[in-house]
Parts: structure tokens; C-alpha cells; sequence
């Protein structure tokens, strides 16, 4: 979902003064923290928007029906339980 | 257009005058005050912002970052434990670096419980990024909070302002404070317009996960800032002075030249303090006052310069660092010593928990000091 370019700050007056858009979260993907990924349903979605509003990432995407960003989903599985249609399951990913 | 008020309402006018958008607040006394008349202020229309009730301090801040984030001017009060409550959130700002202007009316923290004038609360948060500001009288207050806004939204500051006002003496004393014009003040503060504000429609990262390779760089900025800021207080005193006739510094000055003791002060006891100096220069004795009004970032360079001629340097501290002096004599020492002045110096603390610190208290402070060496710091007054 995110394109790879990594933000270059060599020196300090390449810094914004705040720390906003260092690029951190470009590189620093979360999906490993993942045991289960949320898979969308799109013929059971009503597209209500519940579980993008739940996210607590926010990873996902307010599409219709909605998109899961897997590059930072954490698995916590909030959407999961939302979802009012049971649209979205729970796909194992351990090995 | 001078009117009679007191601190509380000076502070709240203040934020008026500033052409703040919003506000969040939650009453504590004695800030009560601020809050009750911006909140009137508002529903009646003669100020143009947002007024937020919240339900604690640290939701007060937490409501002010979020607006200073969408790029608005916005305010707050508190005192005390509300002050200690916000803390968290007052790191937020300041390494958000959201130019946020708060009036703190410095109160005793508890227990015992109490609501007396004391700057425990605002030294406690010395450490937080803030700037610090501490007012002698309702005046100053008012027009502290006009400069915090010009100072704090510089671009090579960016950061957040407190104006520490004493509890009661100050608060809840009214006095005459000469209130500017709006035309005058658009001439004076310019819009704020920050670089980065949250806008959908050009998504930004803000405060995310902060690596070691990039948190100490941040910090190194901040105290760039902090830096920058001591200019920058300077030279808004003085196009303040051009525009309004009011001269404030990072330091006031008074009868120093010649002053073989001078001693060192901030709030309103800067103010008994100058009166002091008159009452003892009457009986021959070279005493002078020298008024630290920011004390972060610290005016170390002014403060040296002006110590530089004294024989004996008395800081009078009411507040208390746990386990070793006063805050201020701590800084007083440690300027003193990095431009390599060395002089005898004496930590007296006065004052605690709103205990009146009179002519005759700081006579009695002088005296101290002119005899043998007390044991530093000292507690003057202090039923032994
Ligand atoms: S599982 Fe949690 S983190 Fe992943 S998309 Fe659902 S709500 Fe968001
Ligand atoms: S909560 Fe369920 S039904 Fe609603 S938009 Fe998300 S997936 Fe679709």
C-alpha cells in the first residue's frame, strides 16, 4: 500500500522542527505482530464503513467494499467483531 | 482603554485580545476566575471563539493540541493540581511543537491542601519544553499573554508559553489594566500560520514512532528554539514598548548600578522586593533588585551581566526542589558559574505556601545575609 522511499534526514537542518512526516512508518511495517489477518467479504459487505471507523491503526481503507492495509493491520481483530454482516473472517497466518 | 480587573480577568482579556480561536478549560481555584469570564465572553459574543468544557486538565490540553494542530490560536488556565494533572500532555505540546499559550496562577501544591500563592506547580513542570513566564502584576499578565502569542508562533521558536500569575495576590487583587485595541493588536500579531497542520486533503504523519536515529535531533532542535527564543522575547519587548509604551525584558533591573546586594526576585515579590530596595537605600544601604520574569528558556547572559558588580547575590525562592534549594537560586548559581562569576550567594526561601512575604520580611532576608554566612538554603521565617 505505502511506496518504499525512505525519508533522508542526514543533518539537523534537514529535520522539520516538529516530528511530523519523518517517515518512520514508511519502513517500519507492523504486520509481524499478526497471528490472524481480517479478510473482507465484499458479496456480504453493506459497506457501512464500521470497521474503518473502529480500526484503531488506522489500516483500513474507506473503499467500497473496504481495503485492508496488510502492511500495518496488527490482527487485533476489532473489525472482526464490528462488523455487523459477519463480513470479515479470521485467516490464520502461523506456520 | 484602561479598566479596573483583576489577574484572573486580566488573563482572560488577554486571551480576547490575542484573538484566540479556542479554548479548553476546566476550573481549579483560584483560576476560576478565567475561565468564568472567558466562558462569558464567548456566549456573549465579544470574543470570537470556541469554548470547550472538558472534563479534566489533562483533556483541557489534550483538546488544545488537537486545535493548535488543525492550525488555530488556542488558550487555556489552570493552577496547581491541574497544572501537575496536565503534565503528560504539556510534554505533548512542547515536543509537538504547538505554540499553545496557558496562564498558570501559581498555587501550593497539596497536602496539606491549599490554595495559596506558591510556584511549586509551574517549577515542577520546569523540565516539560515550556517557556516560562512569570508575571509582578495584573498588567503584565495581560500583556504577556498578547507577547506569548507573537514569540511562541515564530517560526524559529514554536513553542508553547506559560504566564504564571500568583494566587490571590495577583488572581483575585484588582488593579488598573489598560486594555489594546483590536486594530492596534492586528498590527501588532500577525496571524498564526503554522507549516504543518492537520488538513485531509494533505495528509501528514504527526508525533509517530520517533527512532533513536531521529528523537535526539528533535531534541538538539529544541534547544535551538530555546535558543532563538531568548531573541525573540527581547525584540517583541521592545516593538511591544514602541507600540504600547510597556517595557518588559527577560530580566528587570532596579537600582542595581551601584548595588553592593542585590537580590534576586520573580512574581509579586519582585514588586515588595523594589520597595524593599527603596526603604533600605532611605537608611544608606547599596541594595538593588534584579526581576527574573522568564525563567525559561533561563536569561543566563542578563543575568550574569547584572549580577557581575554585586558583592552578595540573595534569591529569594517560593518554591523548593526536594532534597536540595530553590529552583531559581539553582539557576542563578549555575548561570553565574558557566560565564565564571563567582560571588557569595545565598538561597533564602519565603514564602511557602502563600506565607505573606512583606518589606519587613525581605529586610529581615537582607540582614540575614549581611551577617554571618546562613547555612544555604535557608528558610526565612520559619517557626524553628
Ligand atoms: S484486525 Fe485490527 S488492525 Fe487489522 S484491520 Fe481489523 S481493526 Fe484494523
Ligand atoms: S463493518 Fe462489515 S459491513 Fe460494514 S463496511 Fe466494514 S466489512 Fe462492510
Amino acid at each position: 500500500m505505502t511506496d518504499d522511499k525512505k525519508v533522508e534526514l542526514n543533518k539537523v537542518s534537514d529535520y522539520p522542527e516538529m516530528p511530523v512526516s519523518l517517515g518512520s512508518m514508511l519502513w517500519n511495517k507492523t504486520s509481524s505482530w499478526r497471528n490472524f489477518k481480517p479478510v473482507i467479504d465484499g458479496t456480504k459487505c453493506i459497506g457501512c464503513g464500521i470497521c474503518w471507523k473502529f480500526c484503531p491503526e488506522p489500516a483500513i481503507f474507506p473503499t467500497n467494499p473496504p481495503t485492508v492495509d496488510y502492511d500495518f493491520c496488527k490482527g487485533c481483530g476489532i473489525c472482526i467483531s464490528e462488523c455487523p454482516t459477519k463480513a470479515i473472517s479470521k485467516v490464520d497466518e502461523t506456520r | 482603554m484602561k479598566q479596573v480587573m483583576n489577574g484572573d480577568f486580566a488573563a482572560s482579556y488577554g486571551a480576547m485580545s490575542a484573538l484566540v480561536k479556542y479554548v479548553a478549560a476546566y476550573p481549579i481555584t483560584p483560576q476560576t476566575l478565567v475561565v468564568e469570564k472567558l466562558s462569558e465572553l464567548v456566549a456573549d459574543g465579544e470574543m470570537d471563539a470556541v469554548f470547550s468544557k472538558v472534563e479534566s486538565e489533562h483533556s483541557a490540553m489534550a483538546a488544545c493540541i488537537g486545535a493548535e494542530a488543525a492550525g488555530i490560536r488556542t488558550f487555556t488556565a489552570t493552577s496547581s493540581q491541574g497544572l501537575l494533572l496536565m503534565c503528560e500532555v504539556l510534554h505533548w505540546a512542547a515536543r509537538g511543537r504547538l505554540p499553545i499559550v496557558l496562564a498558570n496562577v501559581n498555587r501550593a501544591v497539596a497536602p496539606g491542601w491549599s490554595i495559596w500563592a506558591d510556584a511549586q506547580d509551574s517549577i515542577s513542570q520546569r523540565d516539560t519544553g515550556w517557556m516560562q513566564v512569570y508575571a509582578e502584576d495584573n498588567q503584565e499578565v495581560y500583556d504577556s499573554i498578547i507577547m506569548a502569542y507573537k514569540i511562541a508562533e515564530s517560526p524559529d521558536v514554536l513553542l508553547p508559553m506559560m504566564i504564571n500569575l500568583d494566587a490571590f495576590f495577583l488572581s483575585h487583587t484588582s488593579e488598573v489594566v489598560d486594555l489594546i485595541d483590536k486594530k492596534d493588536i492586528e498590527k501588532f500579531l500577525p496571524p498564526y500560520e503554522p507549516k504543518f497542520k492537520l488538513n485531509p486533503s494533505e495528509p501528514h504523519a504527526f508525533n509517530a514512532l520517533t527512532s533513536p536515529d531521529h528523537y535526539f535531533e528533535l531534541t538538539y532542535k529544541m534547544h535551538l528554539a530555546m535558543e532563538k527564543a531568548k531573541k525573540r522575547i527581547t525584540e517583541v519587548g521592545v516593538e511591544f514598548e514602541k507600540m504600547f509604551g510597556r517595557r518588559y525584558g527577560l530580566t528587570e533591573s532596579y537600582r542595581i548600578e551601584d548595588a553592593d546586594t542585590v537580590l534576586v526576585t520573580f512574581g509579586t515579590i519582585a514588586g515588595t522586593a523594589k520597595e524593599t530596595v527603596d526603604l533600605l537605600r532611605k537608611e544608606g544601604k547599596k541594595v538593588g533588585n534584579l526581576k527574573i520574569r522568564v525563567f525559561r528558556p533561563f536569561p543566563q547572559e542578563e543575568v550574569c551581566e547584572a549580577l557581575k558588580n554585586a558583592k552578595k547575590v540573595i534569591v529569594v525562592d517560593r518554591d523548593y526542589s526536594y532534597g536540595f534549594e530553590g529552583a531559581f537560586f539553582t539557576e542563578v548559581k549555575s548561570a553565574l558559574y558557566n560565564k565564571g562569576v563567582m560571588k557569595p550567594l545565598y538561597g533564602m526561601m519565603a514564602g511557602i505556601g502563600g506565607r505573606d512575604v512583606s518589606t519587613g520580611t525581605l529586610k529581615e532576608i537582607v540582614a540575614k545575609a549581611e551577617g554571618e554566612d546562613p547555612k544555604n538554603p535557608y528558610f526565612i521565617g520559619v517557626k524553628l
